[in-house]
Order: C-alpha cells, then sequence, then structure tokens
C-alpha cells in the first residue's frame, strides 16, 4: 500500500501534467486558427494560377517545357519531406514519415537512387537514422511558413531537374482535411502535370486572349512559379495539420490526466480510510488491554 | 462611370479589391493601361509599380513581378509581394538595397549576380514609390 504522502505528490504531479496539456492544446487551438486562415487568404492565389495555368497549357499544347518532360532515363528521385519541428502532436509526424519511406523504398525498388529533402526538424532527425541520403534540409521553420521558404525549397529542385540532376520529385506532407483528419498525402511535383483547364460554363471559350509575350514564354515563367505555388501550399496545410493533431493528442492528454486524478482520489481517499481503521483497532485494542 | 474590378492578390493577402476606373501595369515589354471592358489579356509583369485610379483617386503599389489576367471585366494581377506606396517599408528596403550593392561590389565566386540584381532592383523600385 503507498503511502498517503506519495498518492498525494502523484496527485498534484498528475494535476501539474494536466495544466500543462491543457495550456498546449490552447496553445495549439490558436496557432491553428492563424494557419487556417492563412491557407484561406492563399486559396485565390492558388486557384487562379491552376486556372490560369491549365488554360494556358491547353493552349500551347505540343510545347515542351523542361519541367514538364518526363526524363526517359529515371535515376535519381528526391522526395521533399515536410513535417513539423516538434513532437507531441500524437501520431502526425510518424505517419508522414513512414510514407515518406514507403515511397522511398518503392522507389529504390524500380531502380532510382533516392535522396530527401526535409522541411522541419521531425522529418530530418528521422532521414538521418533511416540510413537514406539527405540533401538540403531546413528545421526550425515551420513556426513562421513564408513563400520564400517555399520558394528556396521549390528553386533547389526546380534547378536540379532542369540540369537532368534529378529525374523526379515528390512532396510529402500531412494534408489538411478537417479538424479530425490529416492523413499523410503524397504529390509528384515534376515532372509537372499541368492541371486541366475547369470546364465550368464560364471557362469555355470566349473571346482570344491577348498574350503579352508569347503563350510559351509566359509559360516558361508561370511553371517555375506554379512549383512554388505547389509547395507552398503543402506547408501551409502541414503546419495547419501539425496544429489540429497537438490539439486533438493534447485534449486526450488533458482527458488522461481527468481519468488518473480520479483513480488516485479514489486510492488516496481509500488509504486515508485504511490507516484510519488501523489506528482505530490500535486504540481499541490499547483500551482492551488496559480494561483486562 | 465605367469600372473594372481589380484585385491584387499575393500568397499571404489579398493586397487590393476595388473597382477602378483605370489600371496602368508594369508589363514586360512596357507599361500599358486596362480600362473597363478590356479585351481578354494575359500578361507577364516585372518589378514597378501599378497605378490605378478609383473614385477619381490615383493610388501606387508595389508589384515585384507577377502577371495579370483580364478577363469579364476582372483584372487580377498575382505577385509574390505587393504593398501600397503607404506601407512600403522604406527602413527594410535600404537595408536590402545596400545589402545587395555589397554583395554585387564584392564580386565573389558564388555570387548569384541575377539574384543580387533583382534583390537591388525591388529594393530601388520601392524606395521610388515610397518617394524616398
Amino acid at each position: 500500500m503507498p503511502s498517503l504522502k506519495d498518492v498525494k505528490m502523484k496527485i498534484v504531479g498528475v494535476g501539474k501534467t494536466k495544466q500543462i496539456t491543457k495550456a498546449m492544446g490552447m496553445v495549439a487551438s490558436a496557432k491553428l486558427r492563424g494557419a487556417q486562415s492563412r491557407i484561406e487568404r492563399f486559396r485565390p492565389y492558388a486557384a487562379k494560377y491552376r486556372q490560369v495555368i491549365g488554360e494556358l497549357a491547353a493552349k500551347v499544347d505540343g510545347v515542351s517545357h523542361p519541367l514538364l518532360t518526363e526524363h526517359e532515363e529515371k535515376k535519381r528521385c528526391c522526395i521533399i519531406l515536410v513535417t513539423s519541428d516538434r513532437g507531441l502532436c500524437g501520431g502526425f509526424n510518424a505517419g508522414i514519415i513512414a510514407e515518406g519511406l514507403r515511397l522511398a523504398r518503392e522507389r529504390t525498388a524500380e531502380g532510382m537512387e533516392v535522396s530527401f529533402l526535409c522541411v522541419g526538424r521531425k522529418g530530418r532527425d528521422a532521414i538521418r537514422k533511416s540510413g537514406f541520403a539527405l540533401g538540403t534540409s531546413f528545421g526550425d521553420r515551420m513556426g513562421s511558413v513564408d513563400f520564400p521558404l517555399a520558394s528556396a525549397v521549390a528553386v533547389e529542385v526546380i534547378h536540379a531537374y532542369e540540369k537532368l540532376e534529378l529525374d523526379e520529385v515528390w512532396l510529402v506532407y500531412g494534408e489538411f482535411l478537417s479538424m479530425a483528419k490529416q492523413p499523410p498525402a503524397s504529390l509528384r511535383l515534376l515532372p509537372l502535370k499541368a492541371p486541366g483547364a475547369e470546364s465550368g460554363p464560364d471557362s469555355g471559350p470566349q473571346c482570344e486572349y491577348v498574350y503579352e509575350p508569347s503563350e510559351a514564354k509566359l509559360l516558361e515563367d508561370l511553371l517555375p512559379r506554379y512549383v512554388k505555388v505547389q509547395v507552398y501550399s503543402g506547408l501551409l496545410d502541414t503546419a495547419a495539420s501539425e496544429h489540429a493533431a497537438r490539439m486533438a493528442a493534447m485534449d486526450n492528454a488533458t482527458r488522461n490526466c481527468d481519468e488518473l486524478i480520479n483513480t488516485l482520489t479514489l486510492l488516496y481517499n481509500k488509504t486515508r480510510q485504511a490507516s484510519i481503521t488501523s489506528e482505530l483497532i490500535d486504540i481499541v485494542g490499547g483500551a482492551e488491554a488496559l480494561k483486562g | 462611370m465605367a469600372t473594372l474590378r481589380l484585385e491584387v492578390v499575393t500568397p499571404d493577402k489579398t493586397v487590393v479589391s476595388t473597382d477602378a476606373e483605370m489600371v496602368i501595369c508594369p508589363g514586360v515589354v512596357g507599361e500599358f493601361g486596362v480600362l473597363p471592358h478590356h479585351v481578354s489579356l494575359l500578361s507577364a509583369l516585372k518589378i514597378g509599380n501599378l497605378r490605378y485610379r478609383a473614385n477619381g483617386k490615383d493610388e501606387e503599389v508595389f508589384i515585384s513581378g507577377g502577371f495579370v489576367d483580364v478577363n469579364n471585366n476582372i483584372c487580377s494581377v498575382l505577385a509574390e509581394s505587393a504593398e501600397h506606396a503607404r506601407d512600403i517599408d522604406t527602413r527594410r528596403a535600404l537595408a536590402a538595397k545596400e545589402r545587395a550593392e555589397q554583395r554585387l561590389a564584392r564580386r565573389e565566386e558564388d555570387l548569384d549576380e541575377v539574384r543580387a540584381q533583382v534583390a537591388l532592383q525591388r529594393a530601388l523600385m520601392r524606395l521610388q514609390i515610397a518617394g524616398v
């Protein structure tokens, strides 16, 4: 039987843990709101890009751009792994890393050399241990995801792809579907697949477009930017997913703390009762002995 | 008076969303004006200033390149960064200008000249628009 003091200390300790998990959950929910509103603000930009590139790509059919062409020999593959910098968010990072490694093994089985480019400390650490080649990595940046970061990541793979140093580029990140669902997702970044032009009623053939400079030149300018846009949306999604996952994890932890406190309080009361009972037996026994 | 919808969007926010009487864009092949009911147009933009007139008032916006899509009387400008003339951080722009100039002056081996030039251009344009 644990002593009364031990149990009391344990209750206090669990109570403190609960305070921390609760606070972390609240911080995560505040950050999630920020991350979500950034996704919202980015959406018009991304949507417009998709629409314009789709229209352009349909017009300049047959024009080959280095980012659109598949390399004949596929030897080297780069996986951009986007994870969070901090843990304590449930299985969120583990899921993304597992997806990345699965993809890497699949590519290796196809005879490709795989290297990783990591954004976020958790992924970087895991890849270091896994034995796969690790290229540039960006740590401690998930707290302040911005377009220049996405740009830096995208420019690196674009250059390598254009110089034929890479034959395929994948992006693995945590997709933000809802508060409760953030599955790991993978997306082939390069060679780029132009988004199909949406065939809504108002995007049908209207009057002729004027292009300045030529369509091909415009496409050349826009495609690299489109890669950046995709990387950025992956980063934003991961950031939001991280906070949502952490919120859920901390909610769970807080609930577990409550449960633990209940059990411990019960134990405390039982222990207290037991000690009172034994003291009473002592007193009664003593009194009986004196009477005797 | 006829107007057209002007939207200036960056990855972080929508900078301008207004009805304008006229827009002047810094196109890569030269500045051009867009009036209401302009023919559909898609043009790349260079680093420069975008001017527009809304409610009889002239406004100036810094654009760090991008492109403009004019369609259905909506003029949407997509830029990696854009700021109203009054929102330009002149101190930051000055610092960026000095940094770029230093990099260009030192002429180190691994100098990314194009990048430094572009950074310098951006800083100079910001300063010019802010009126420093």
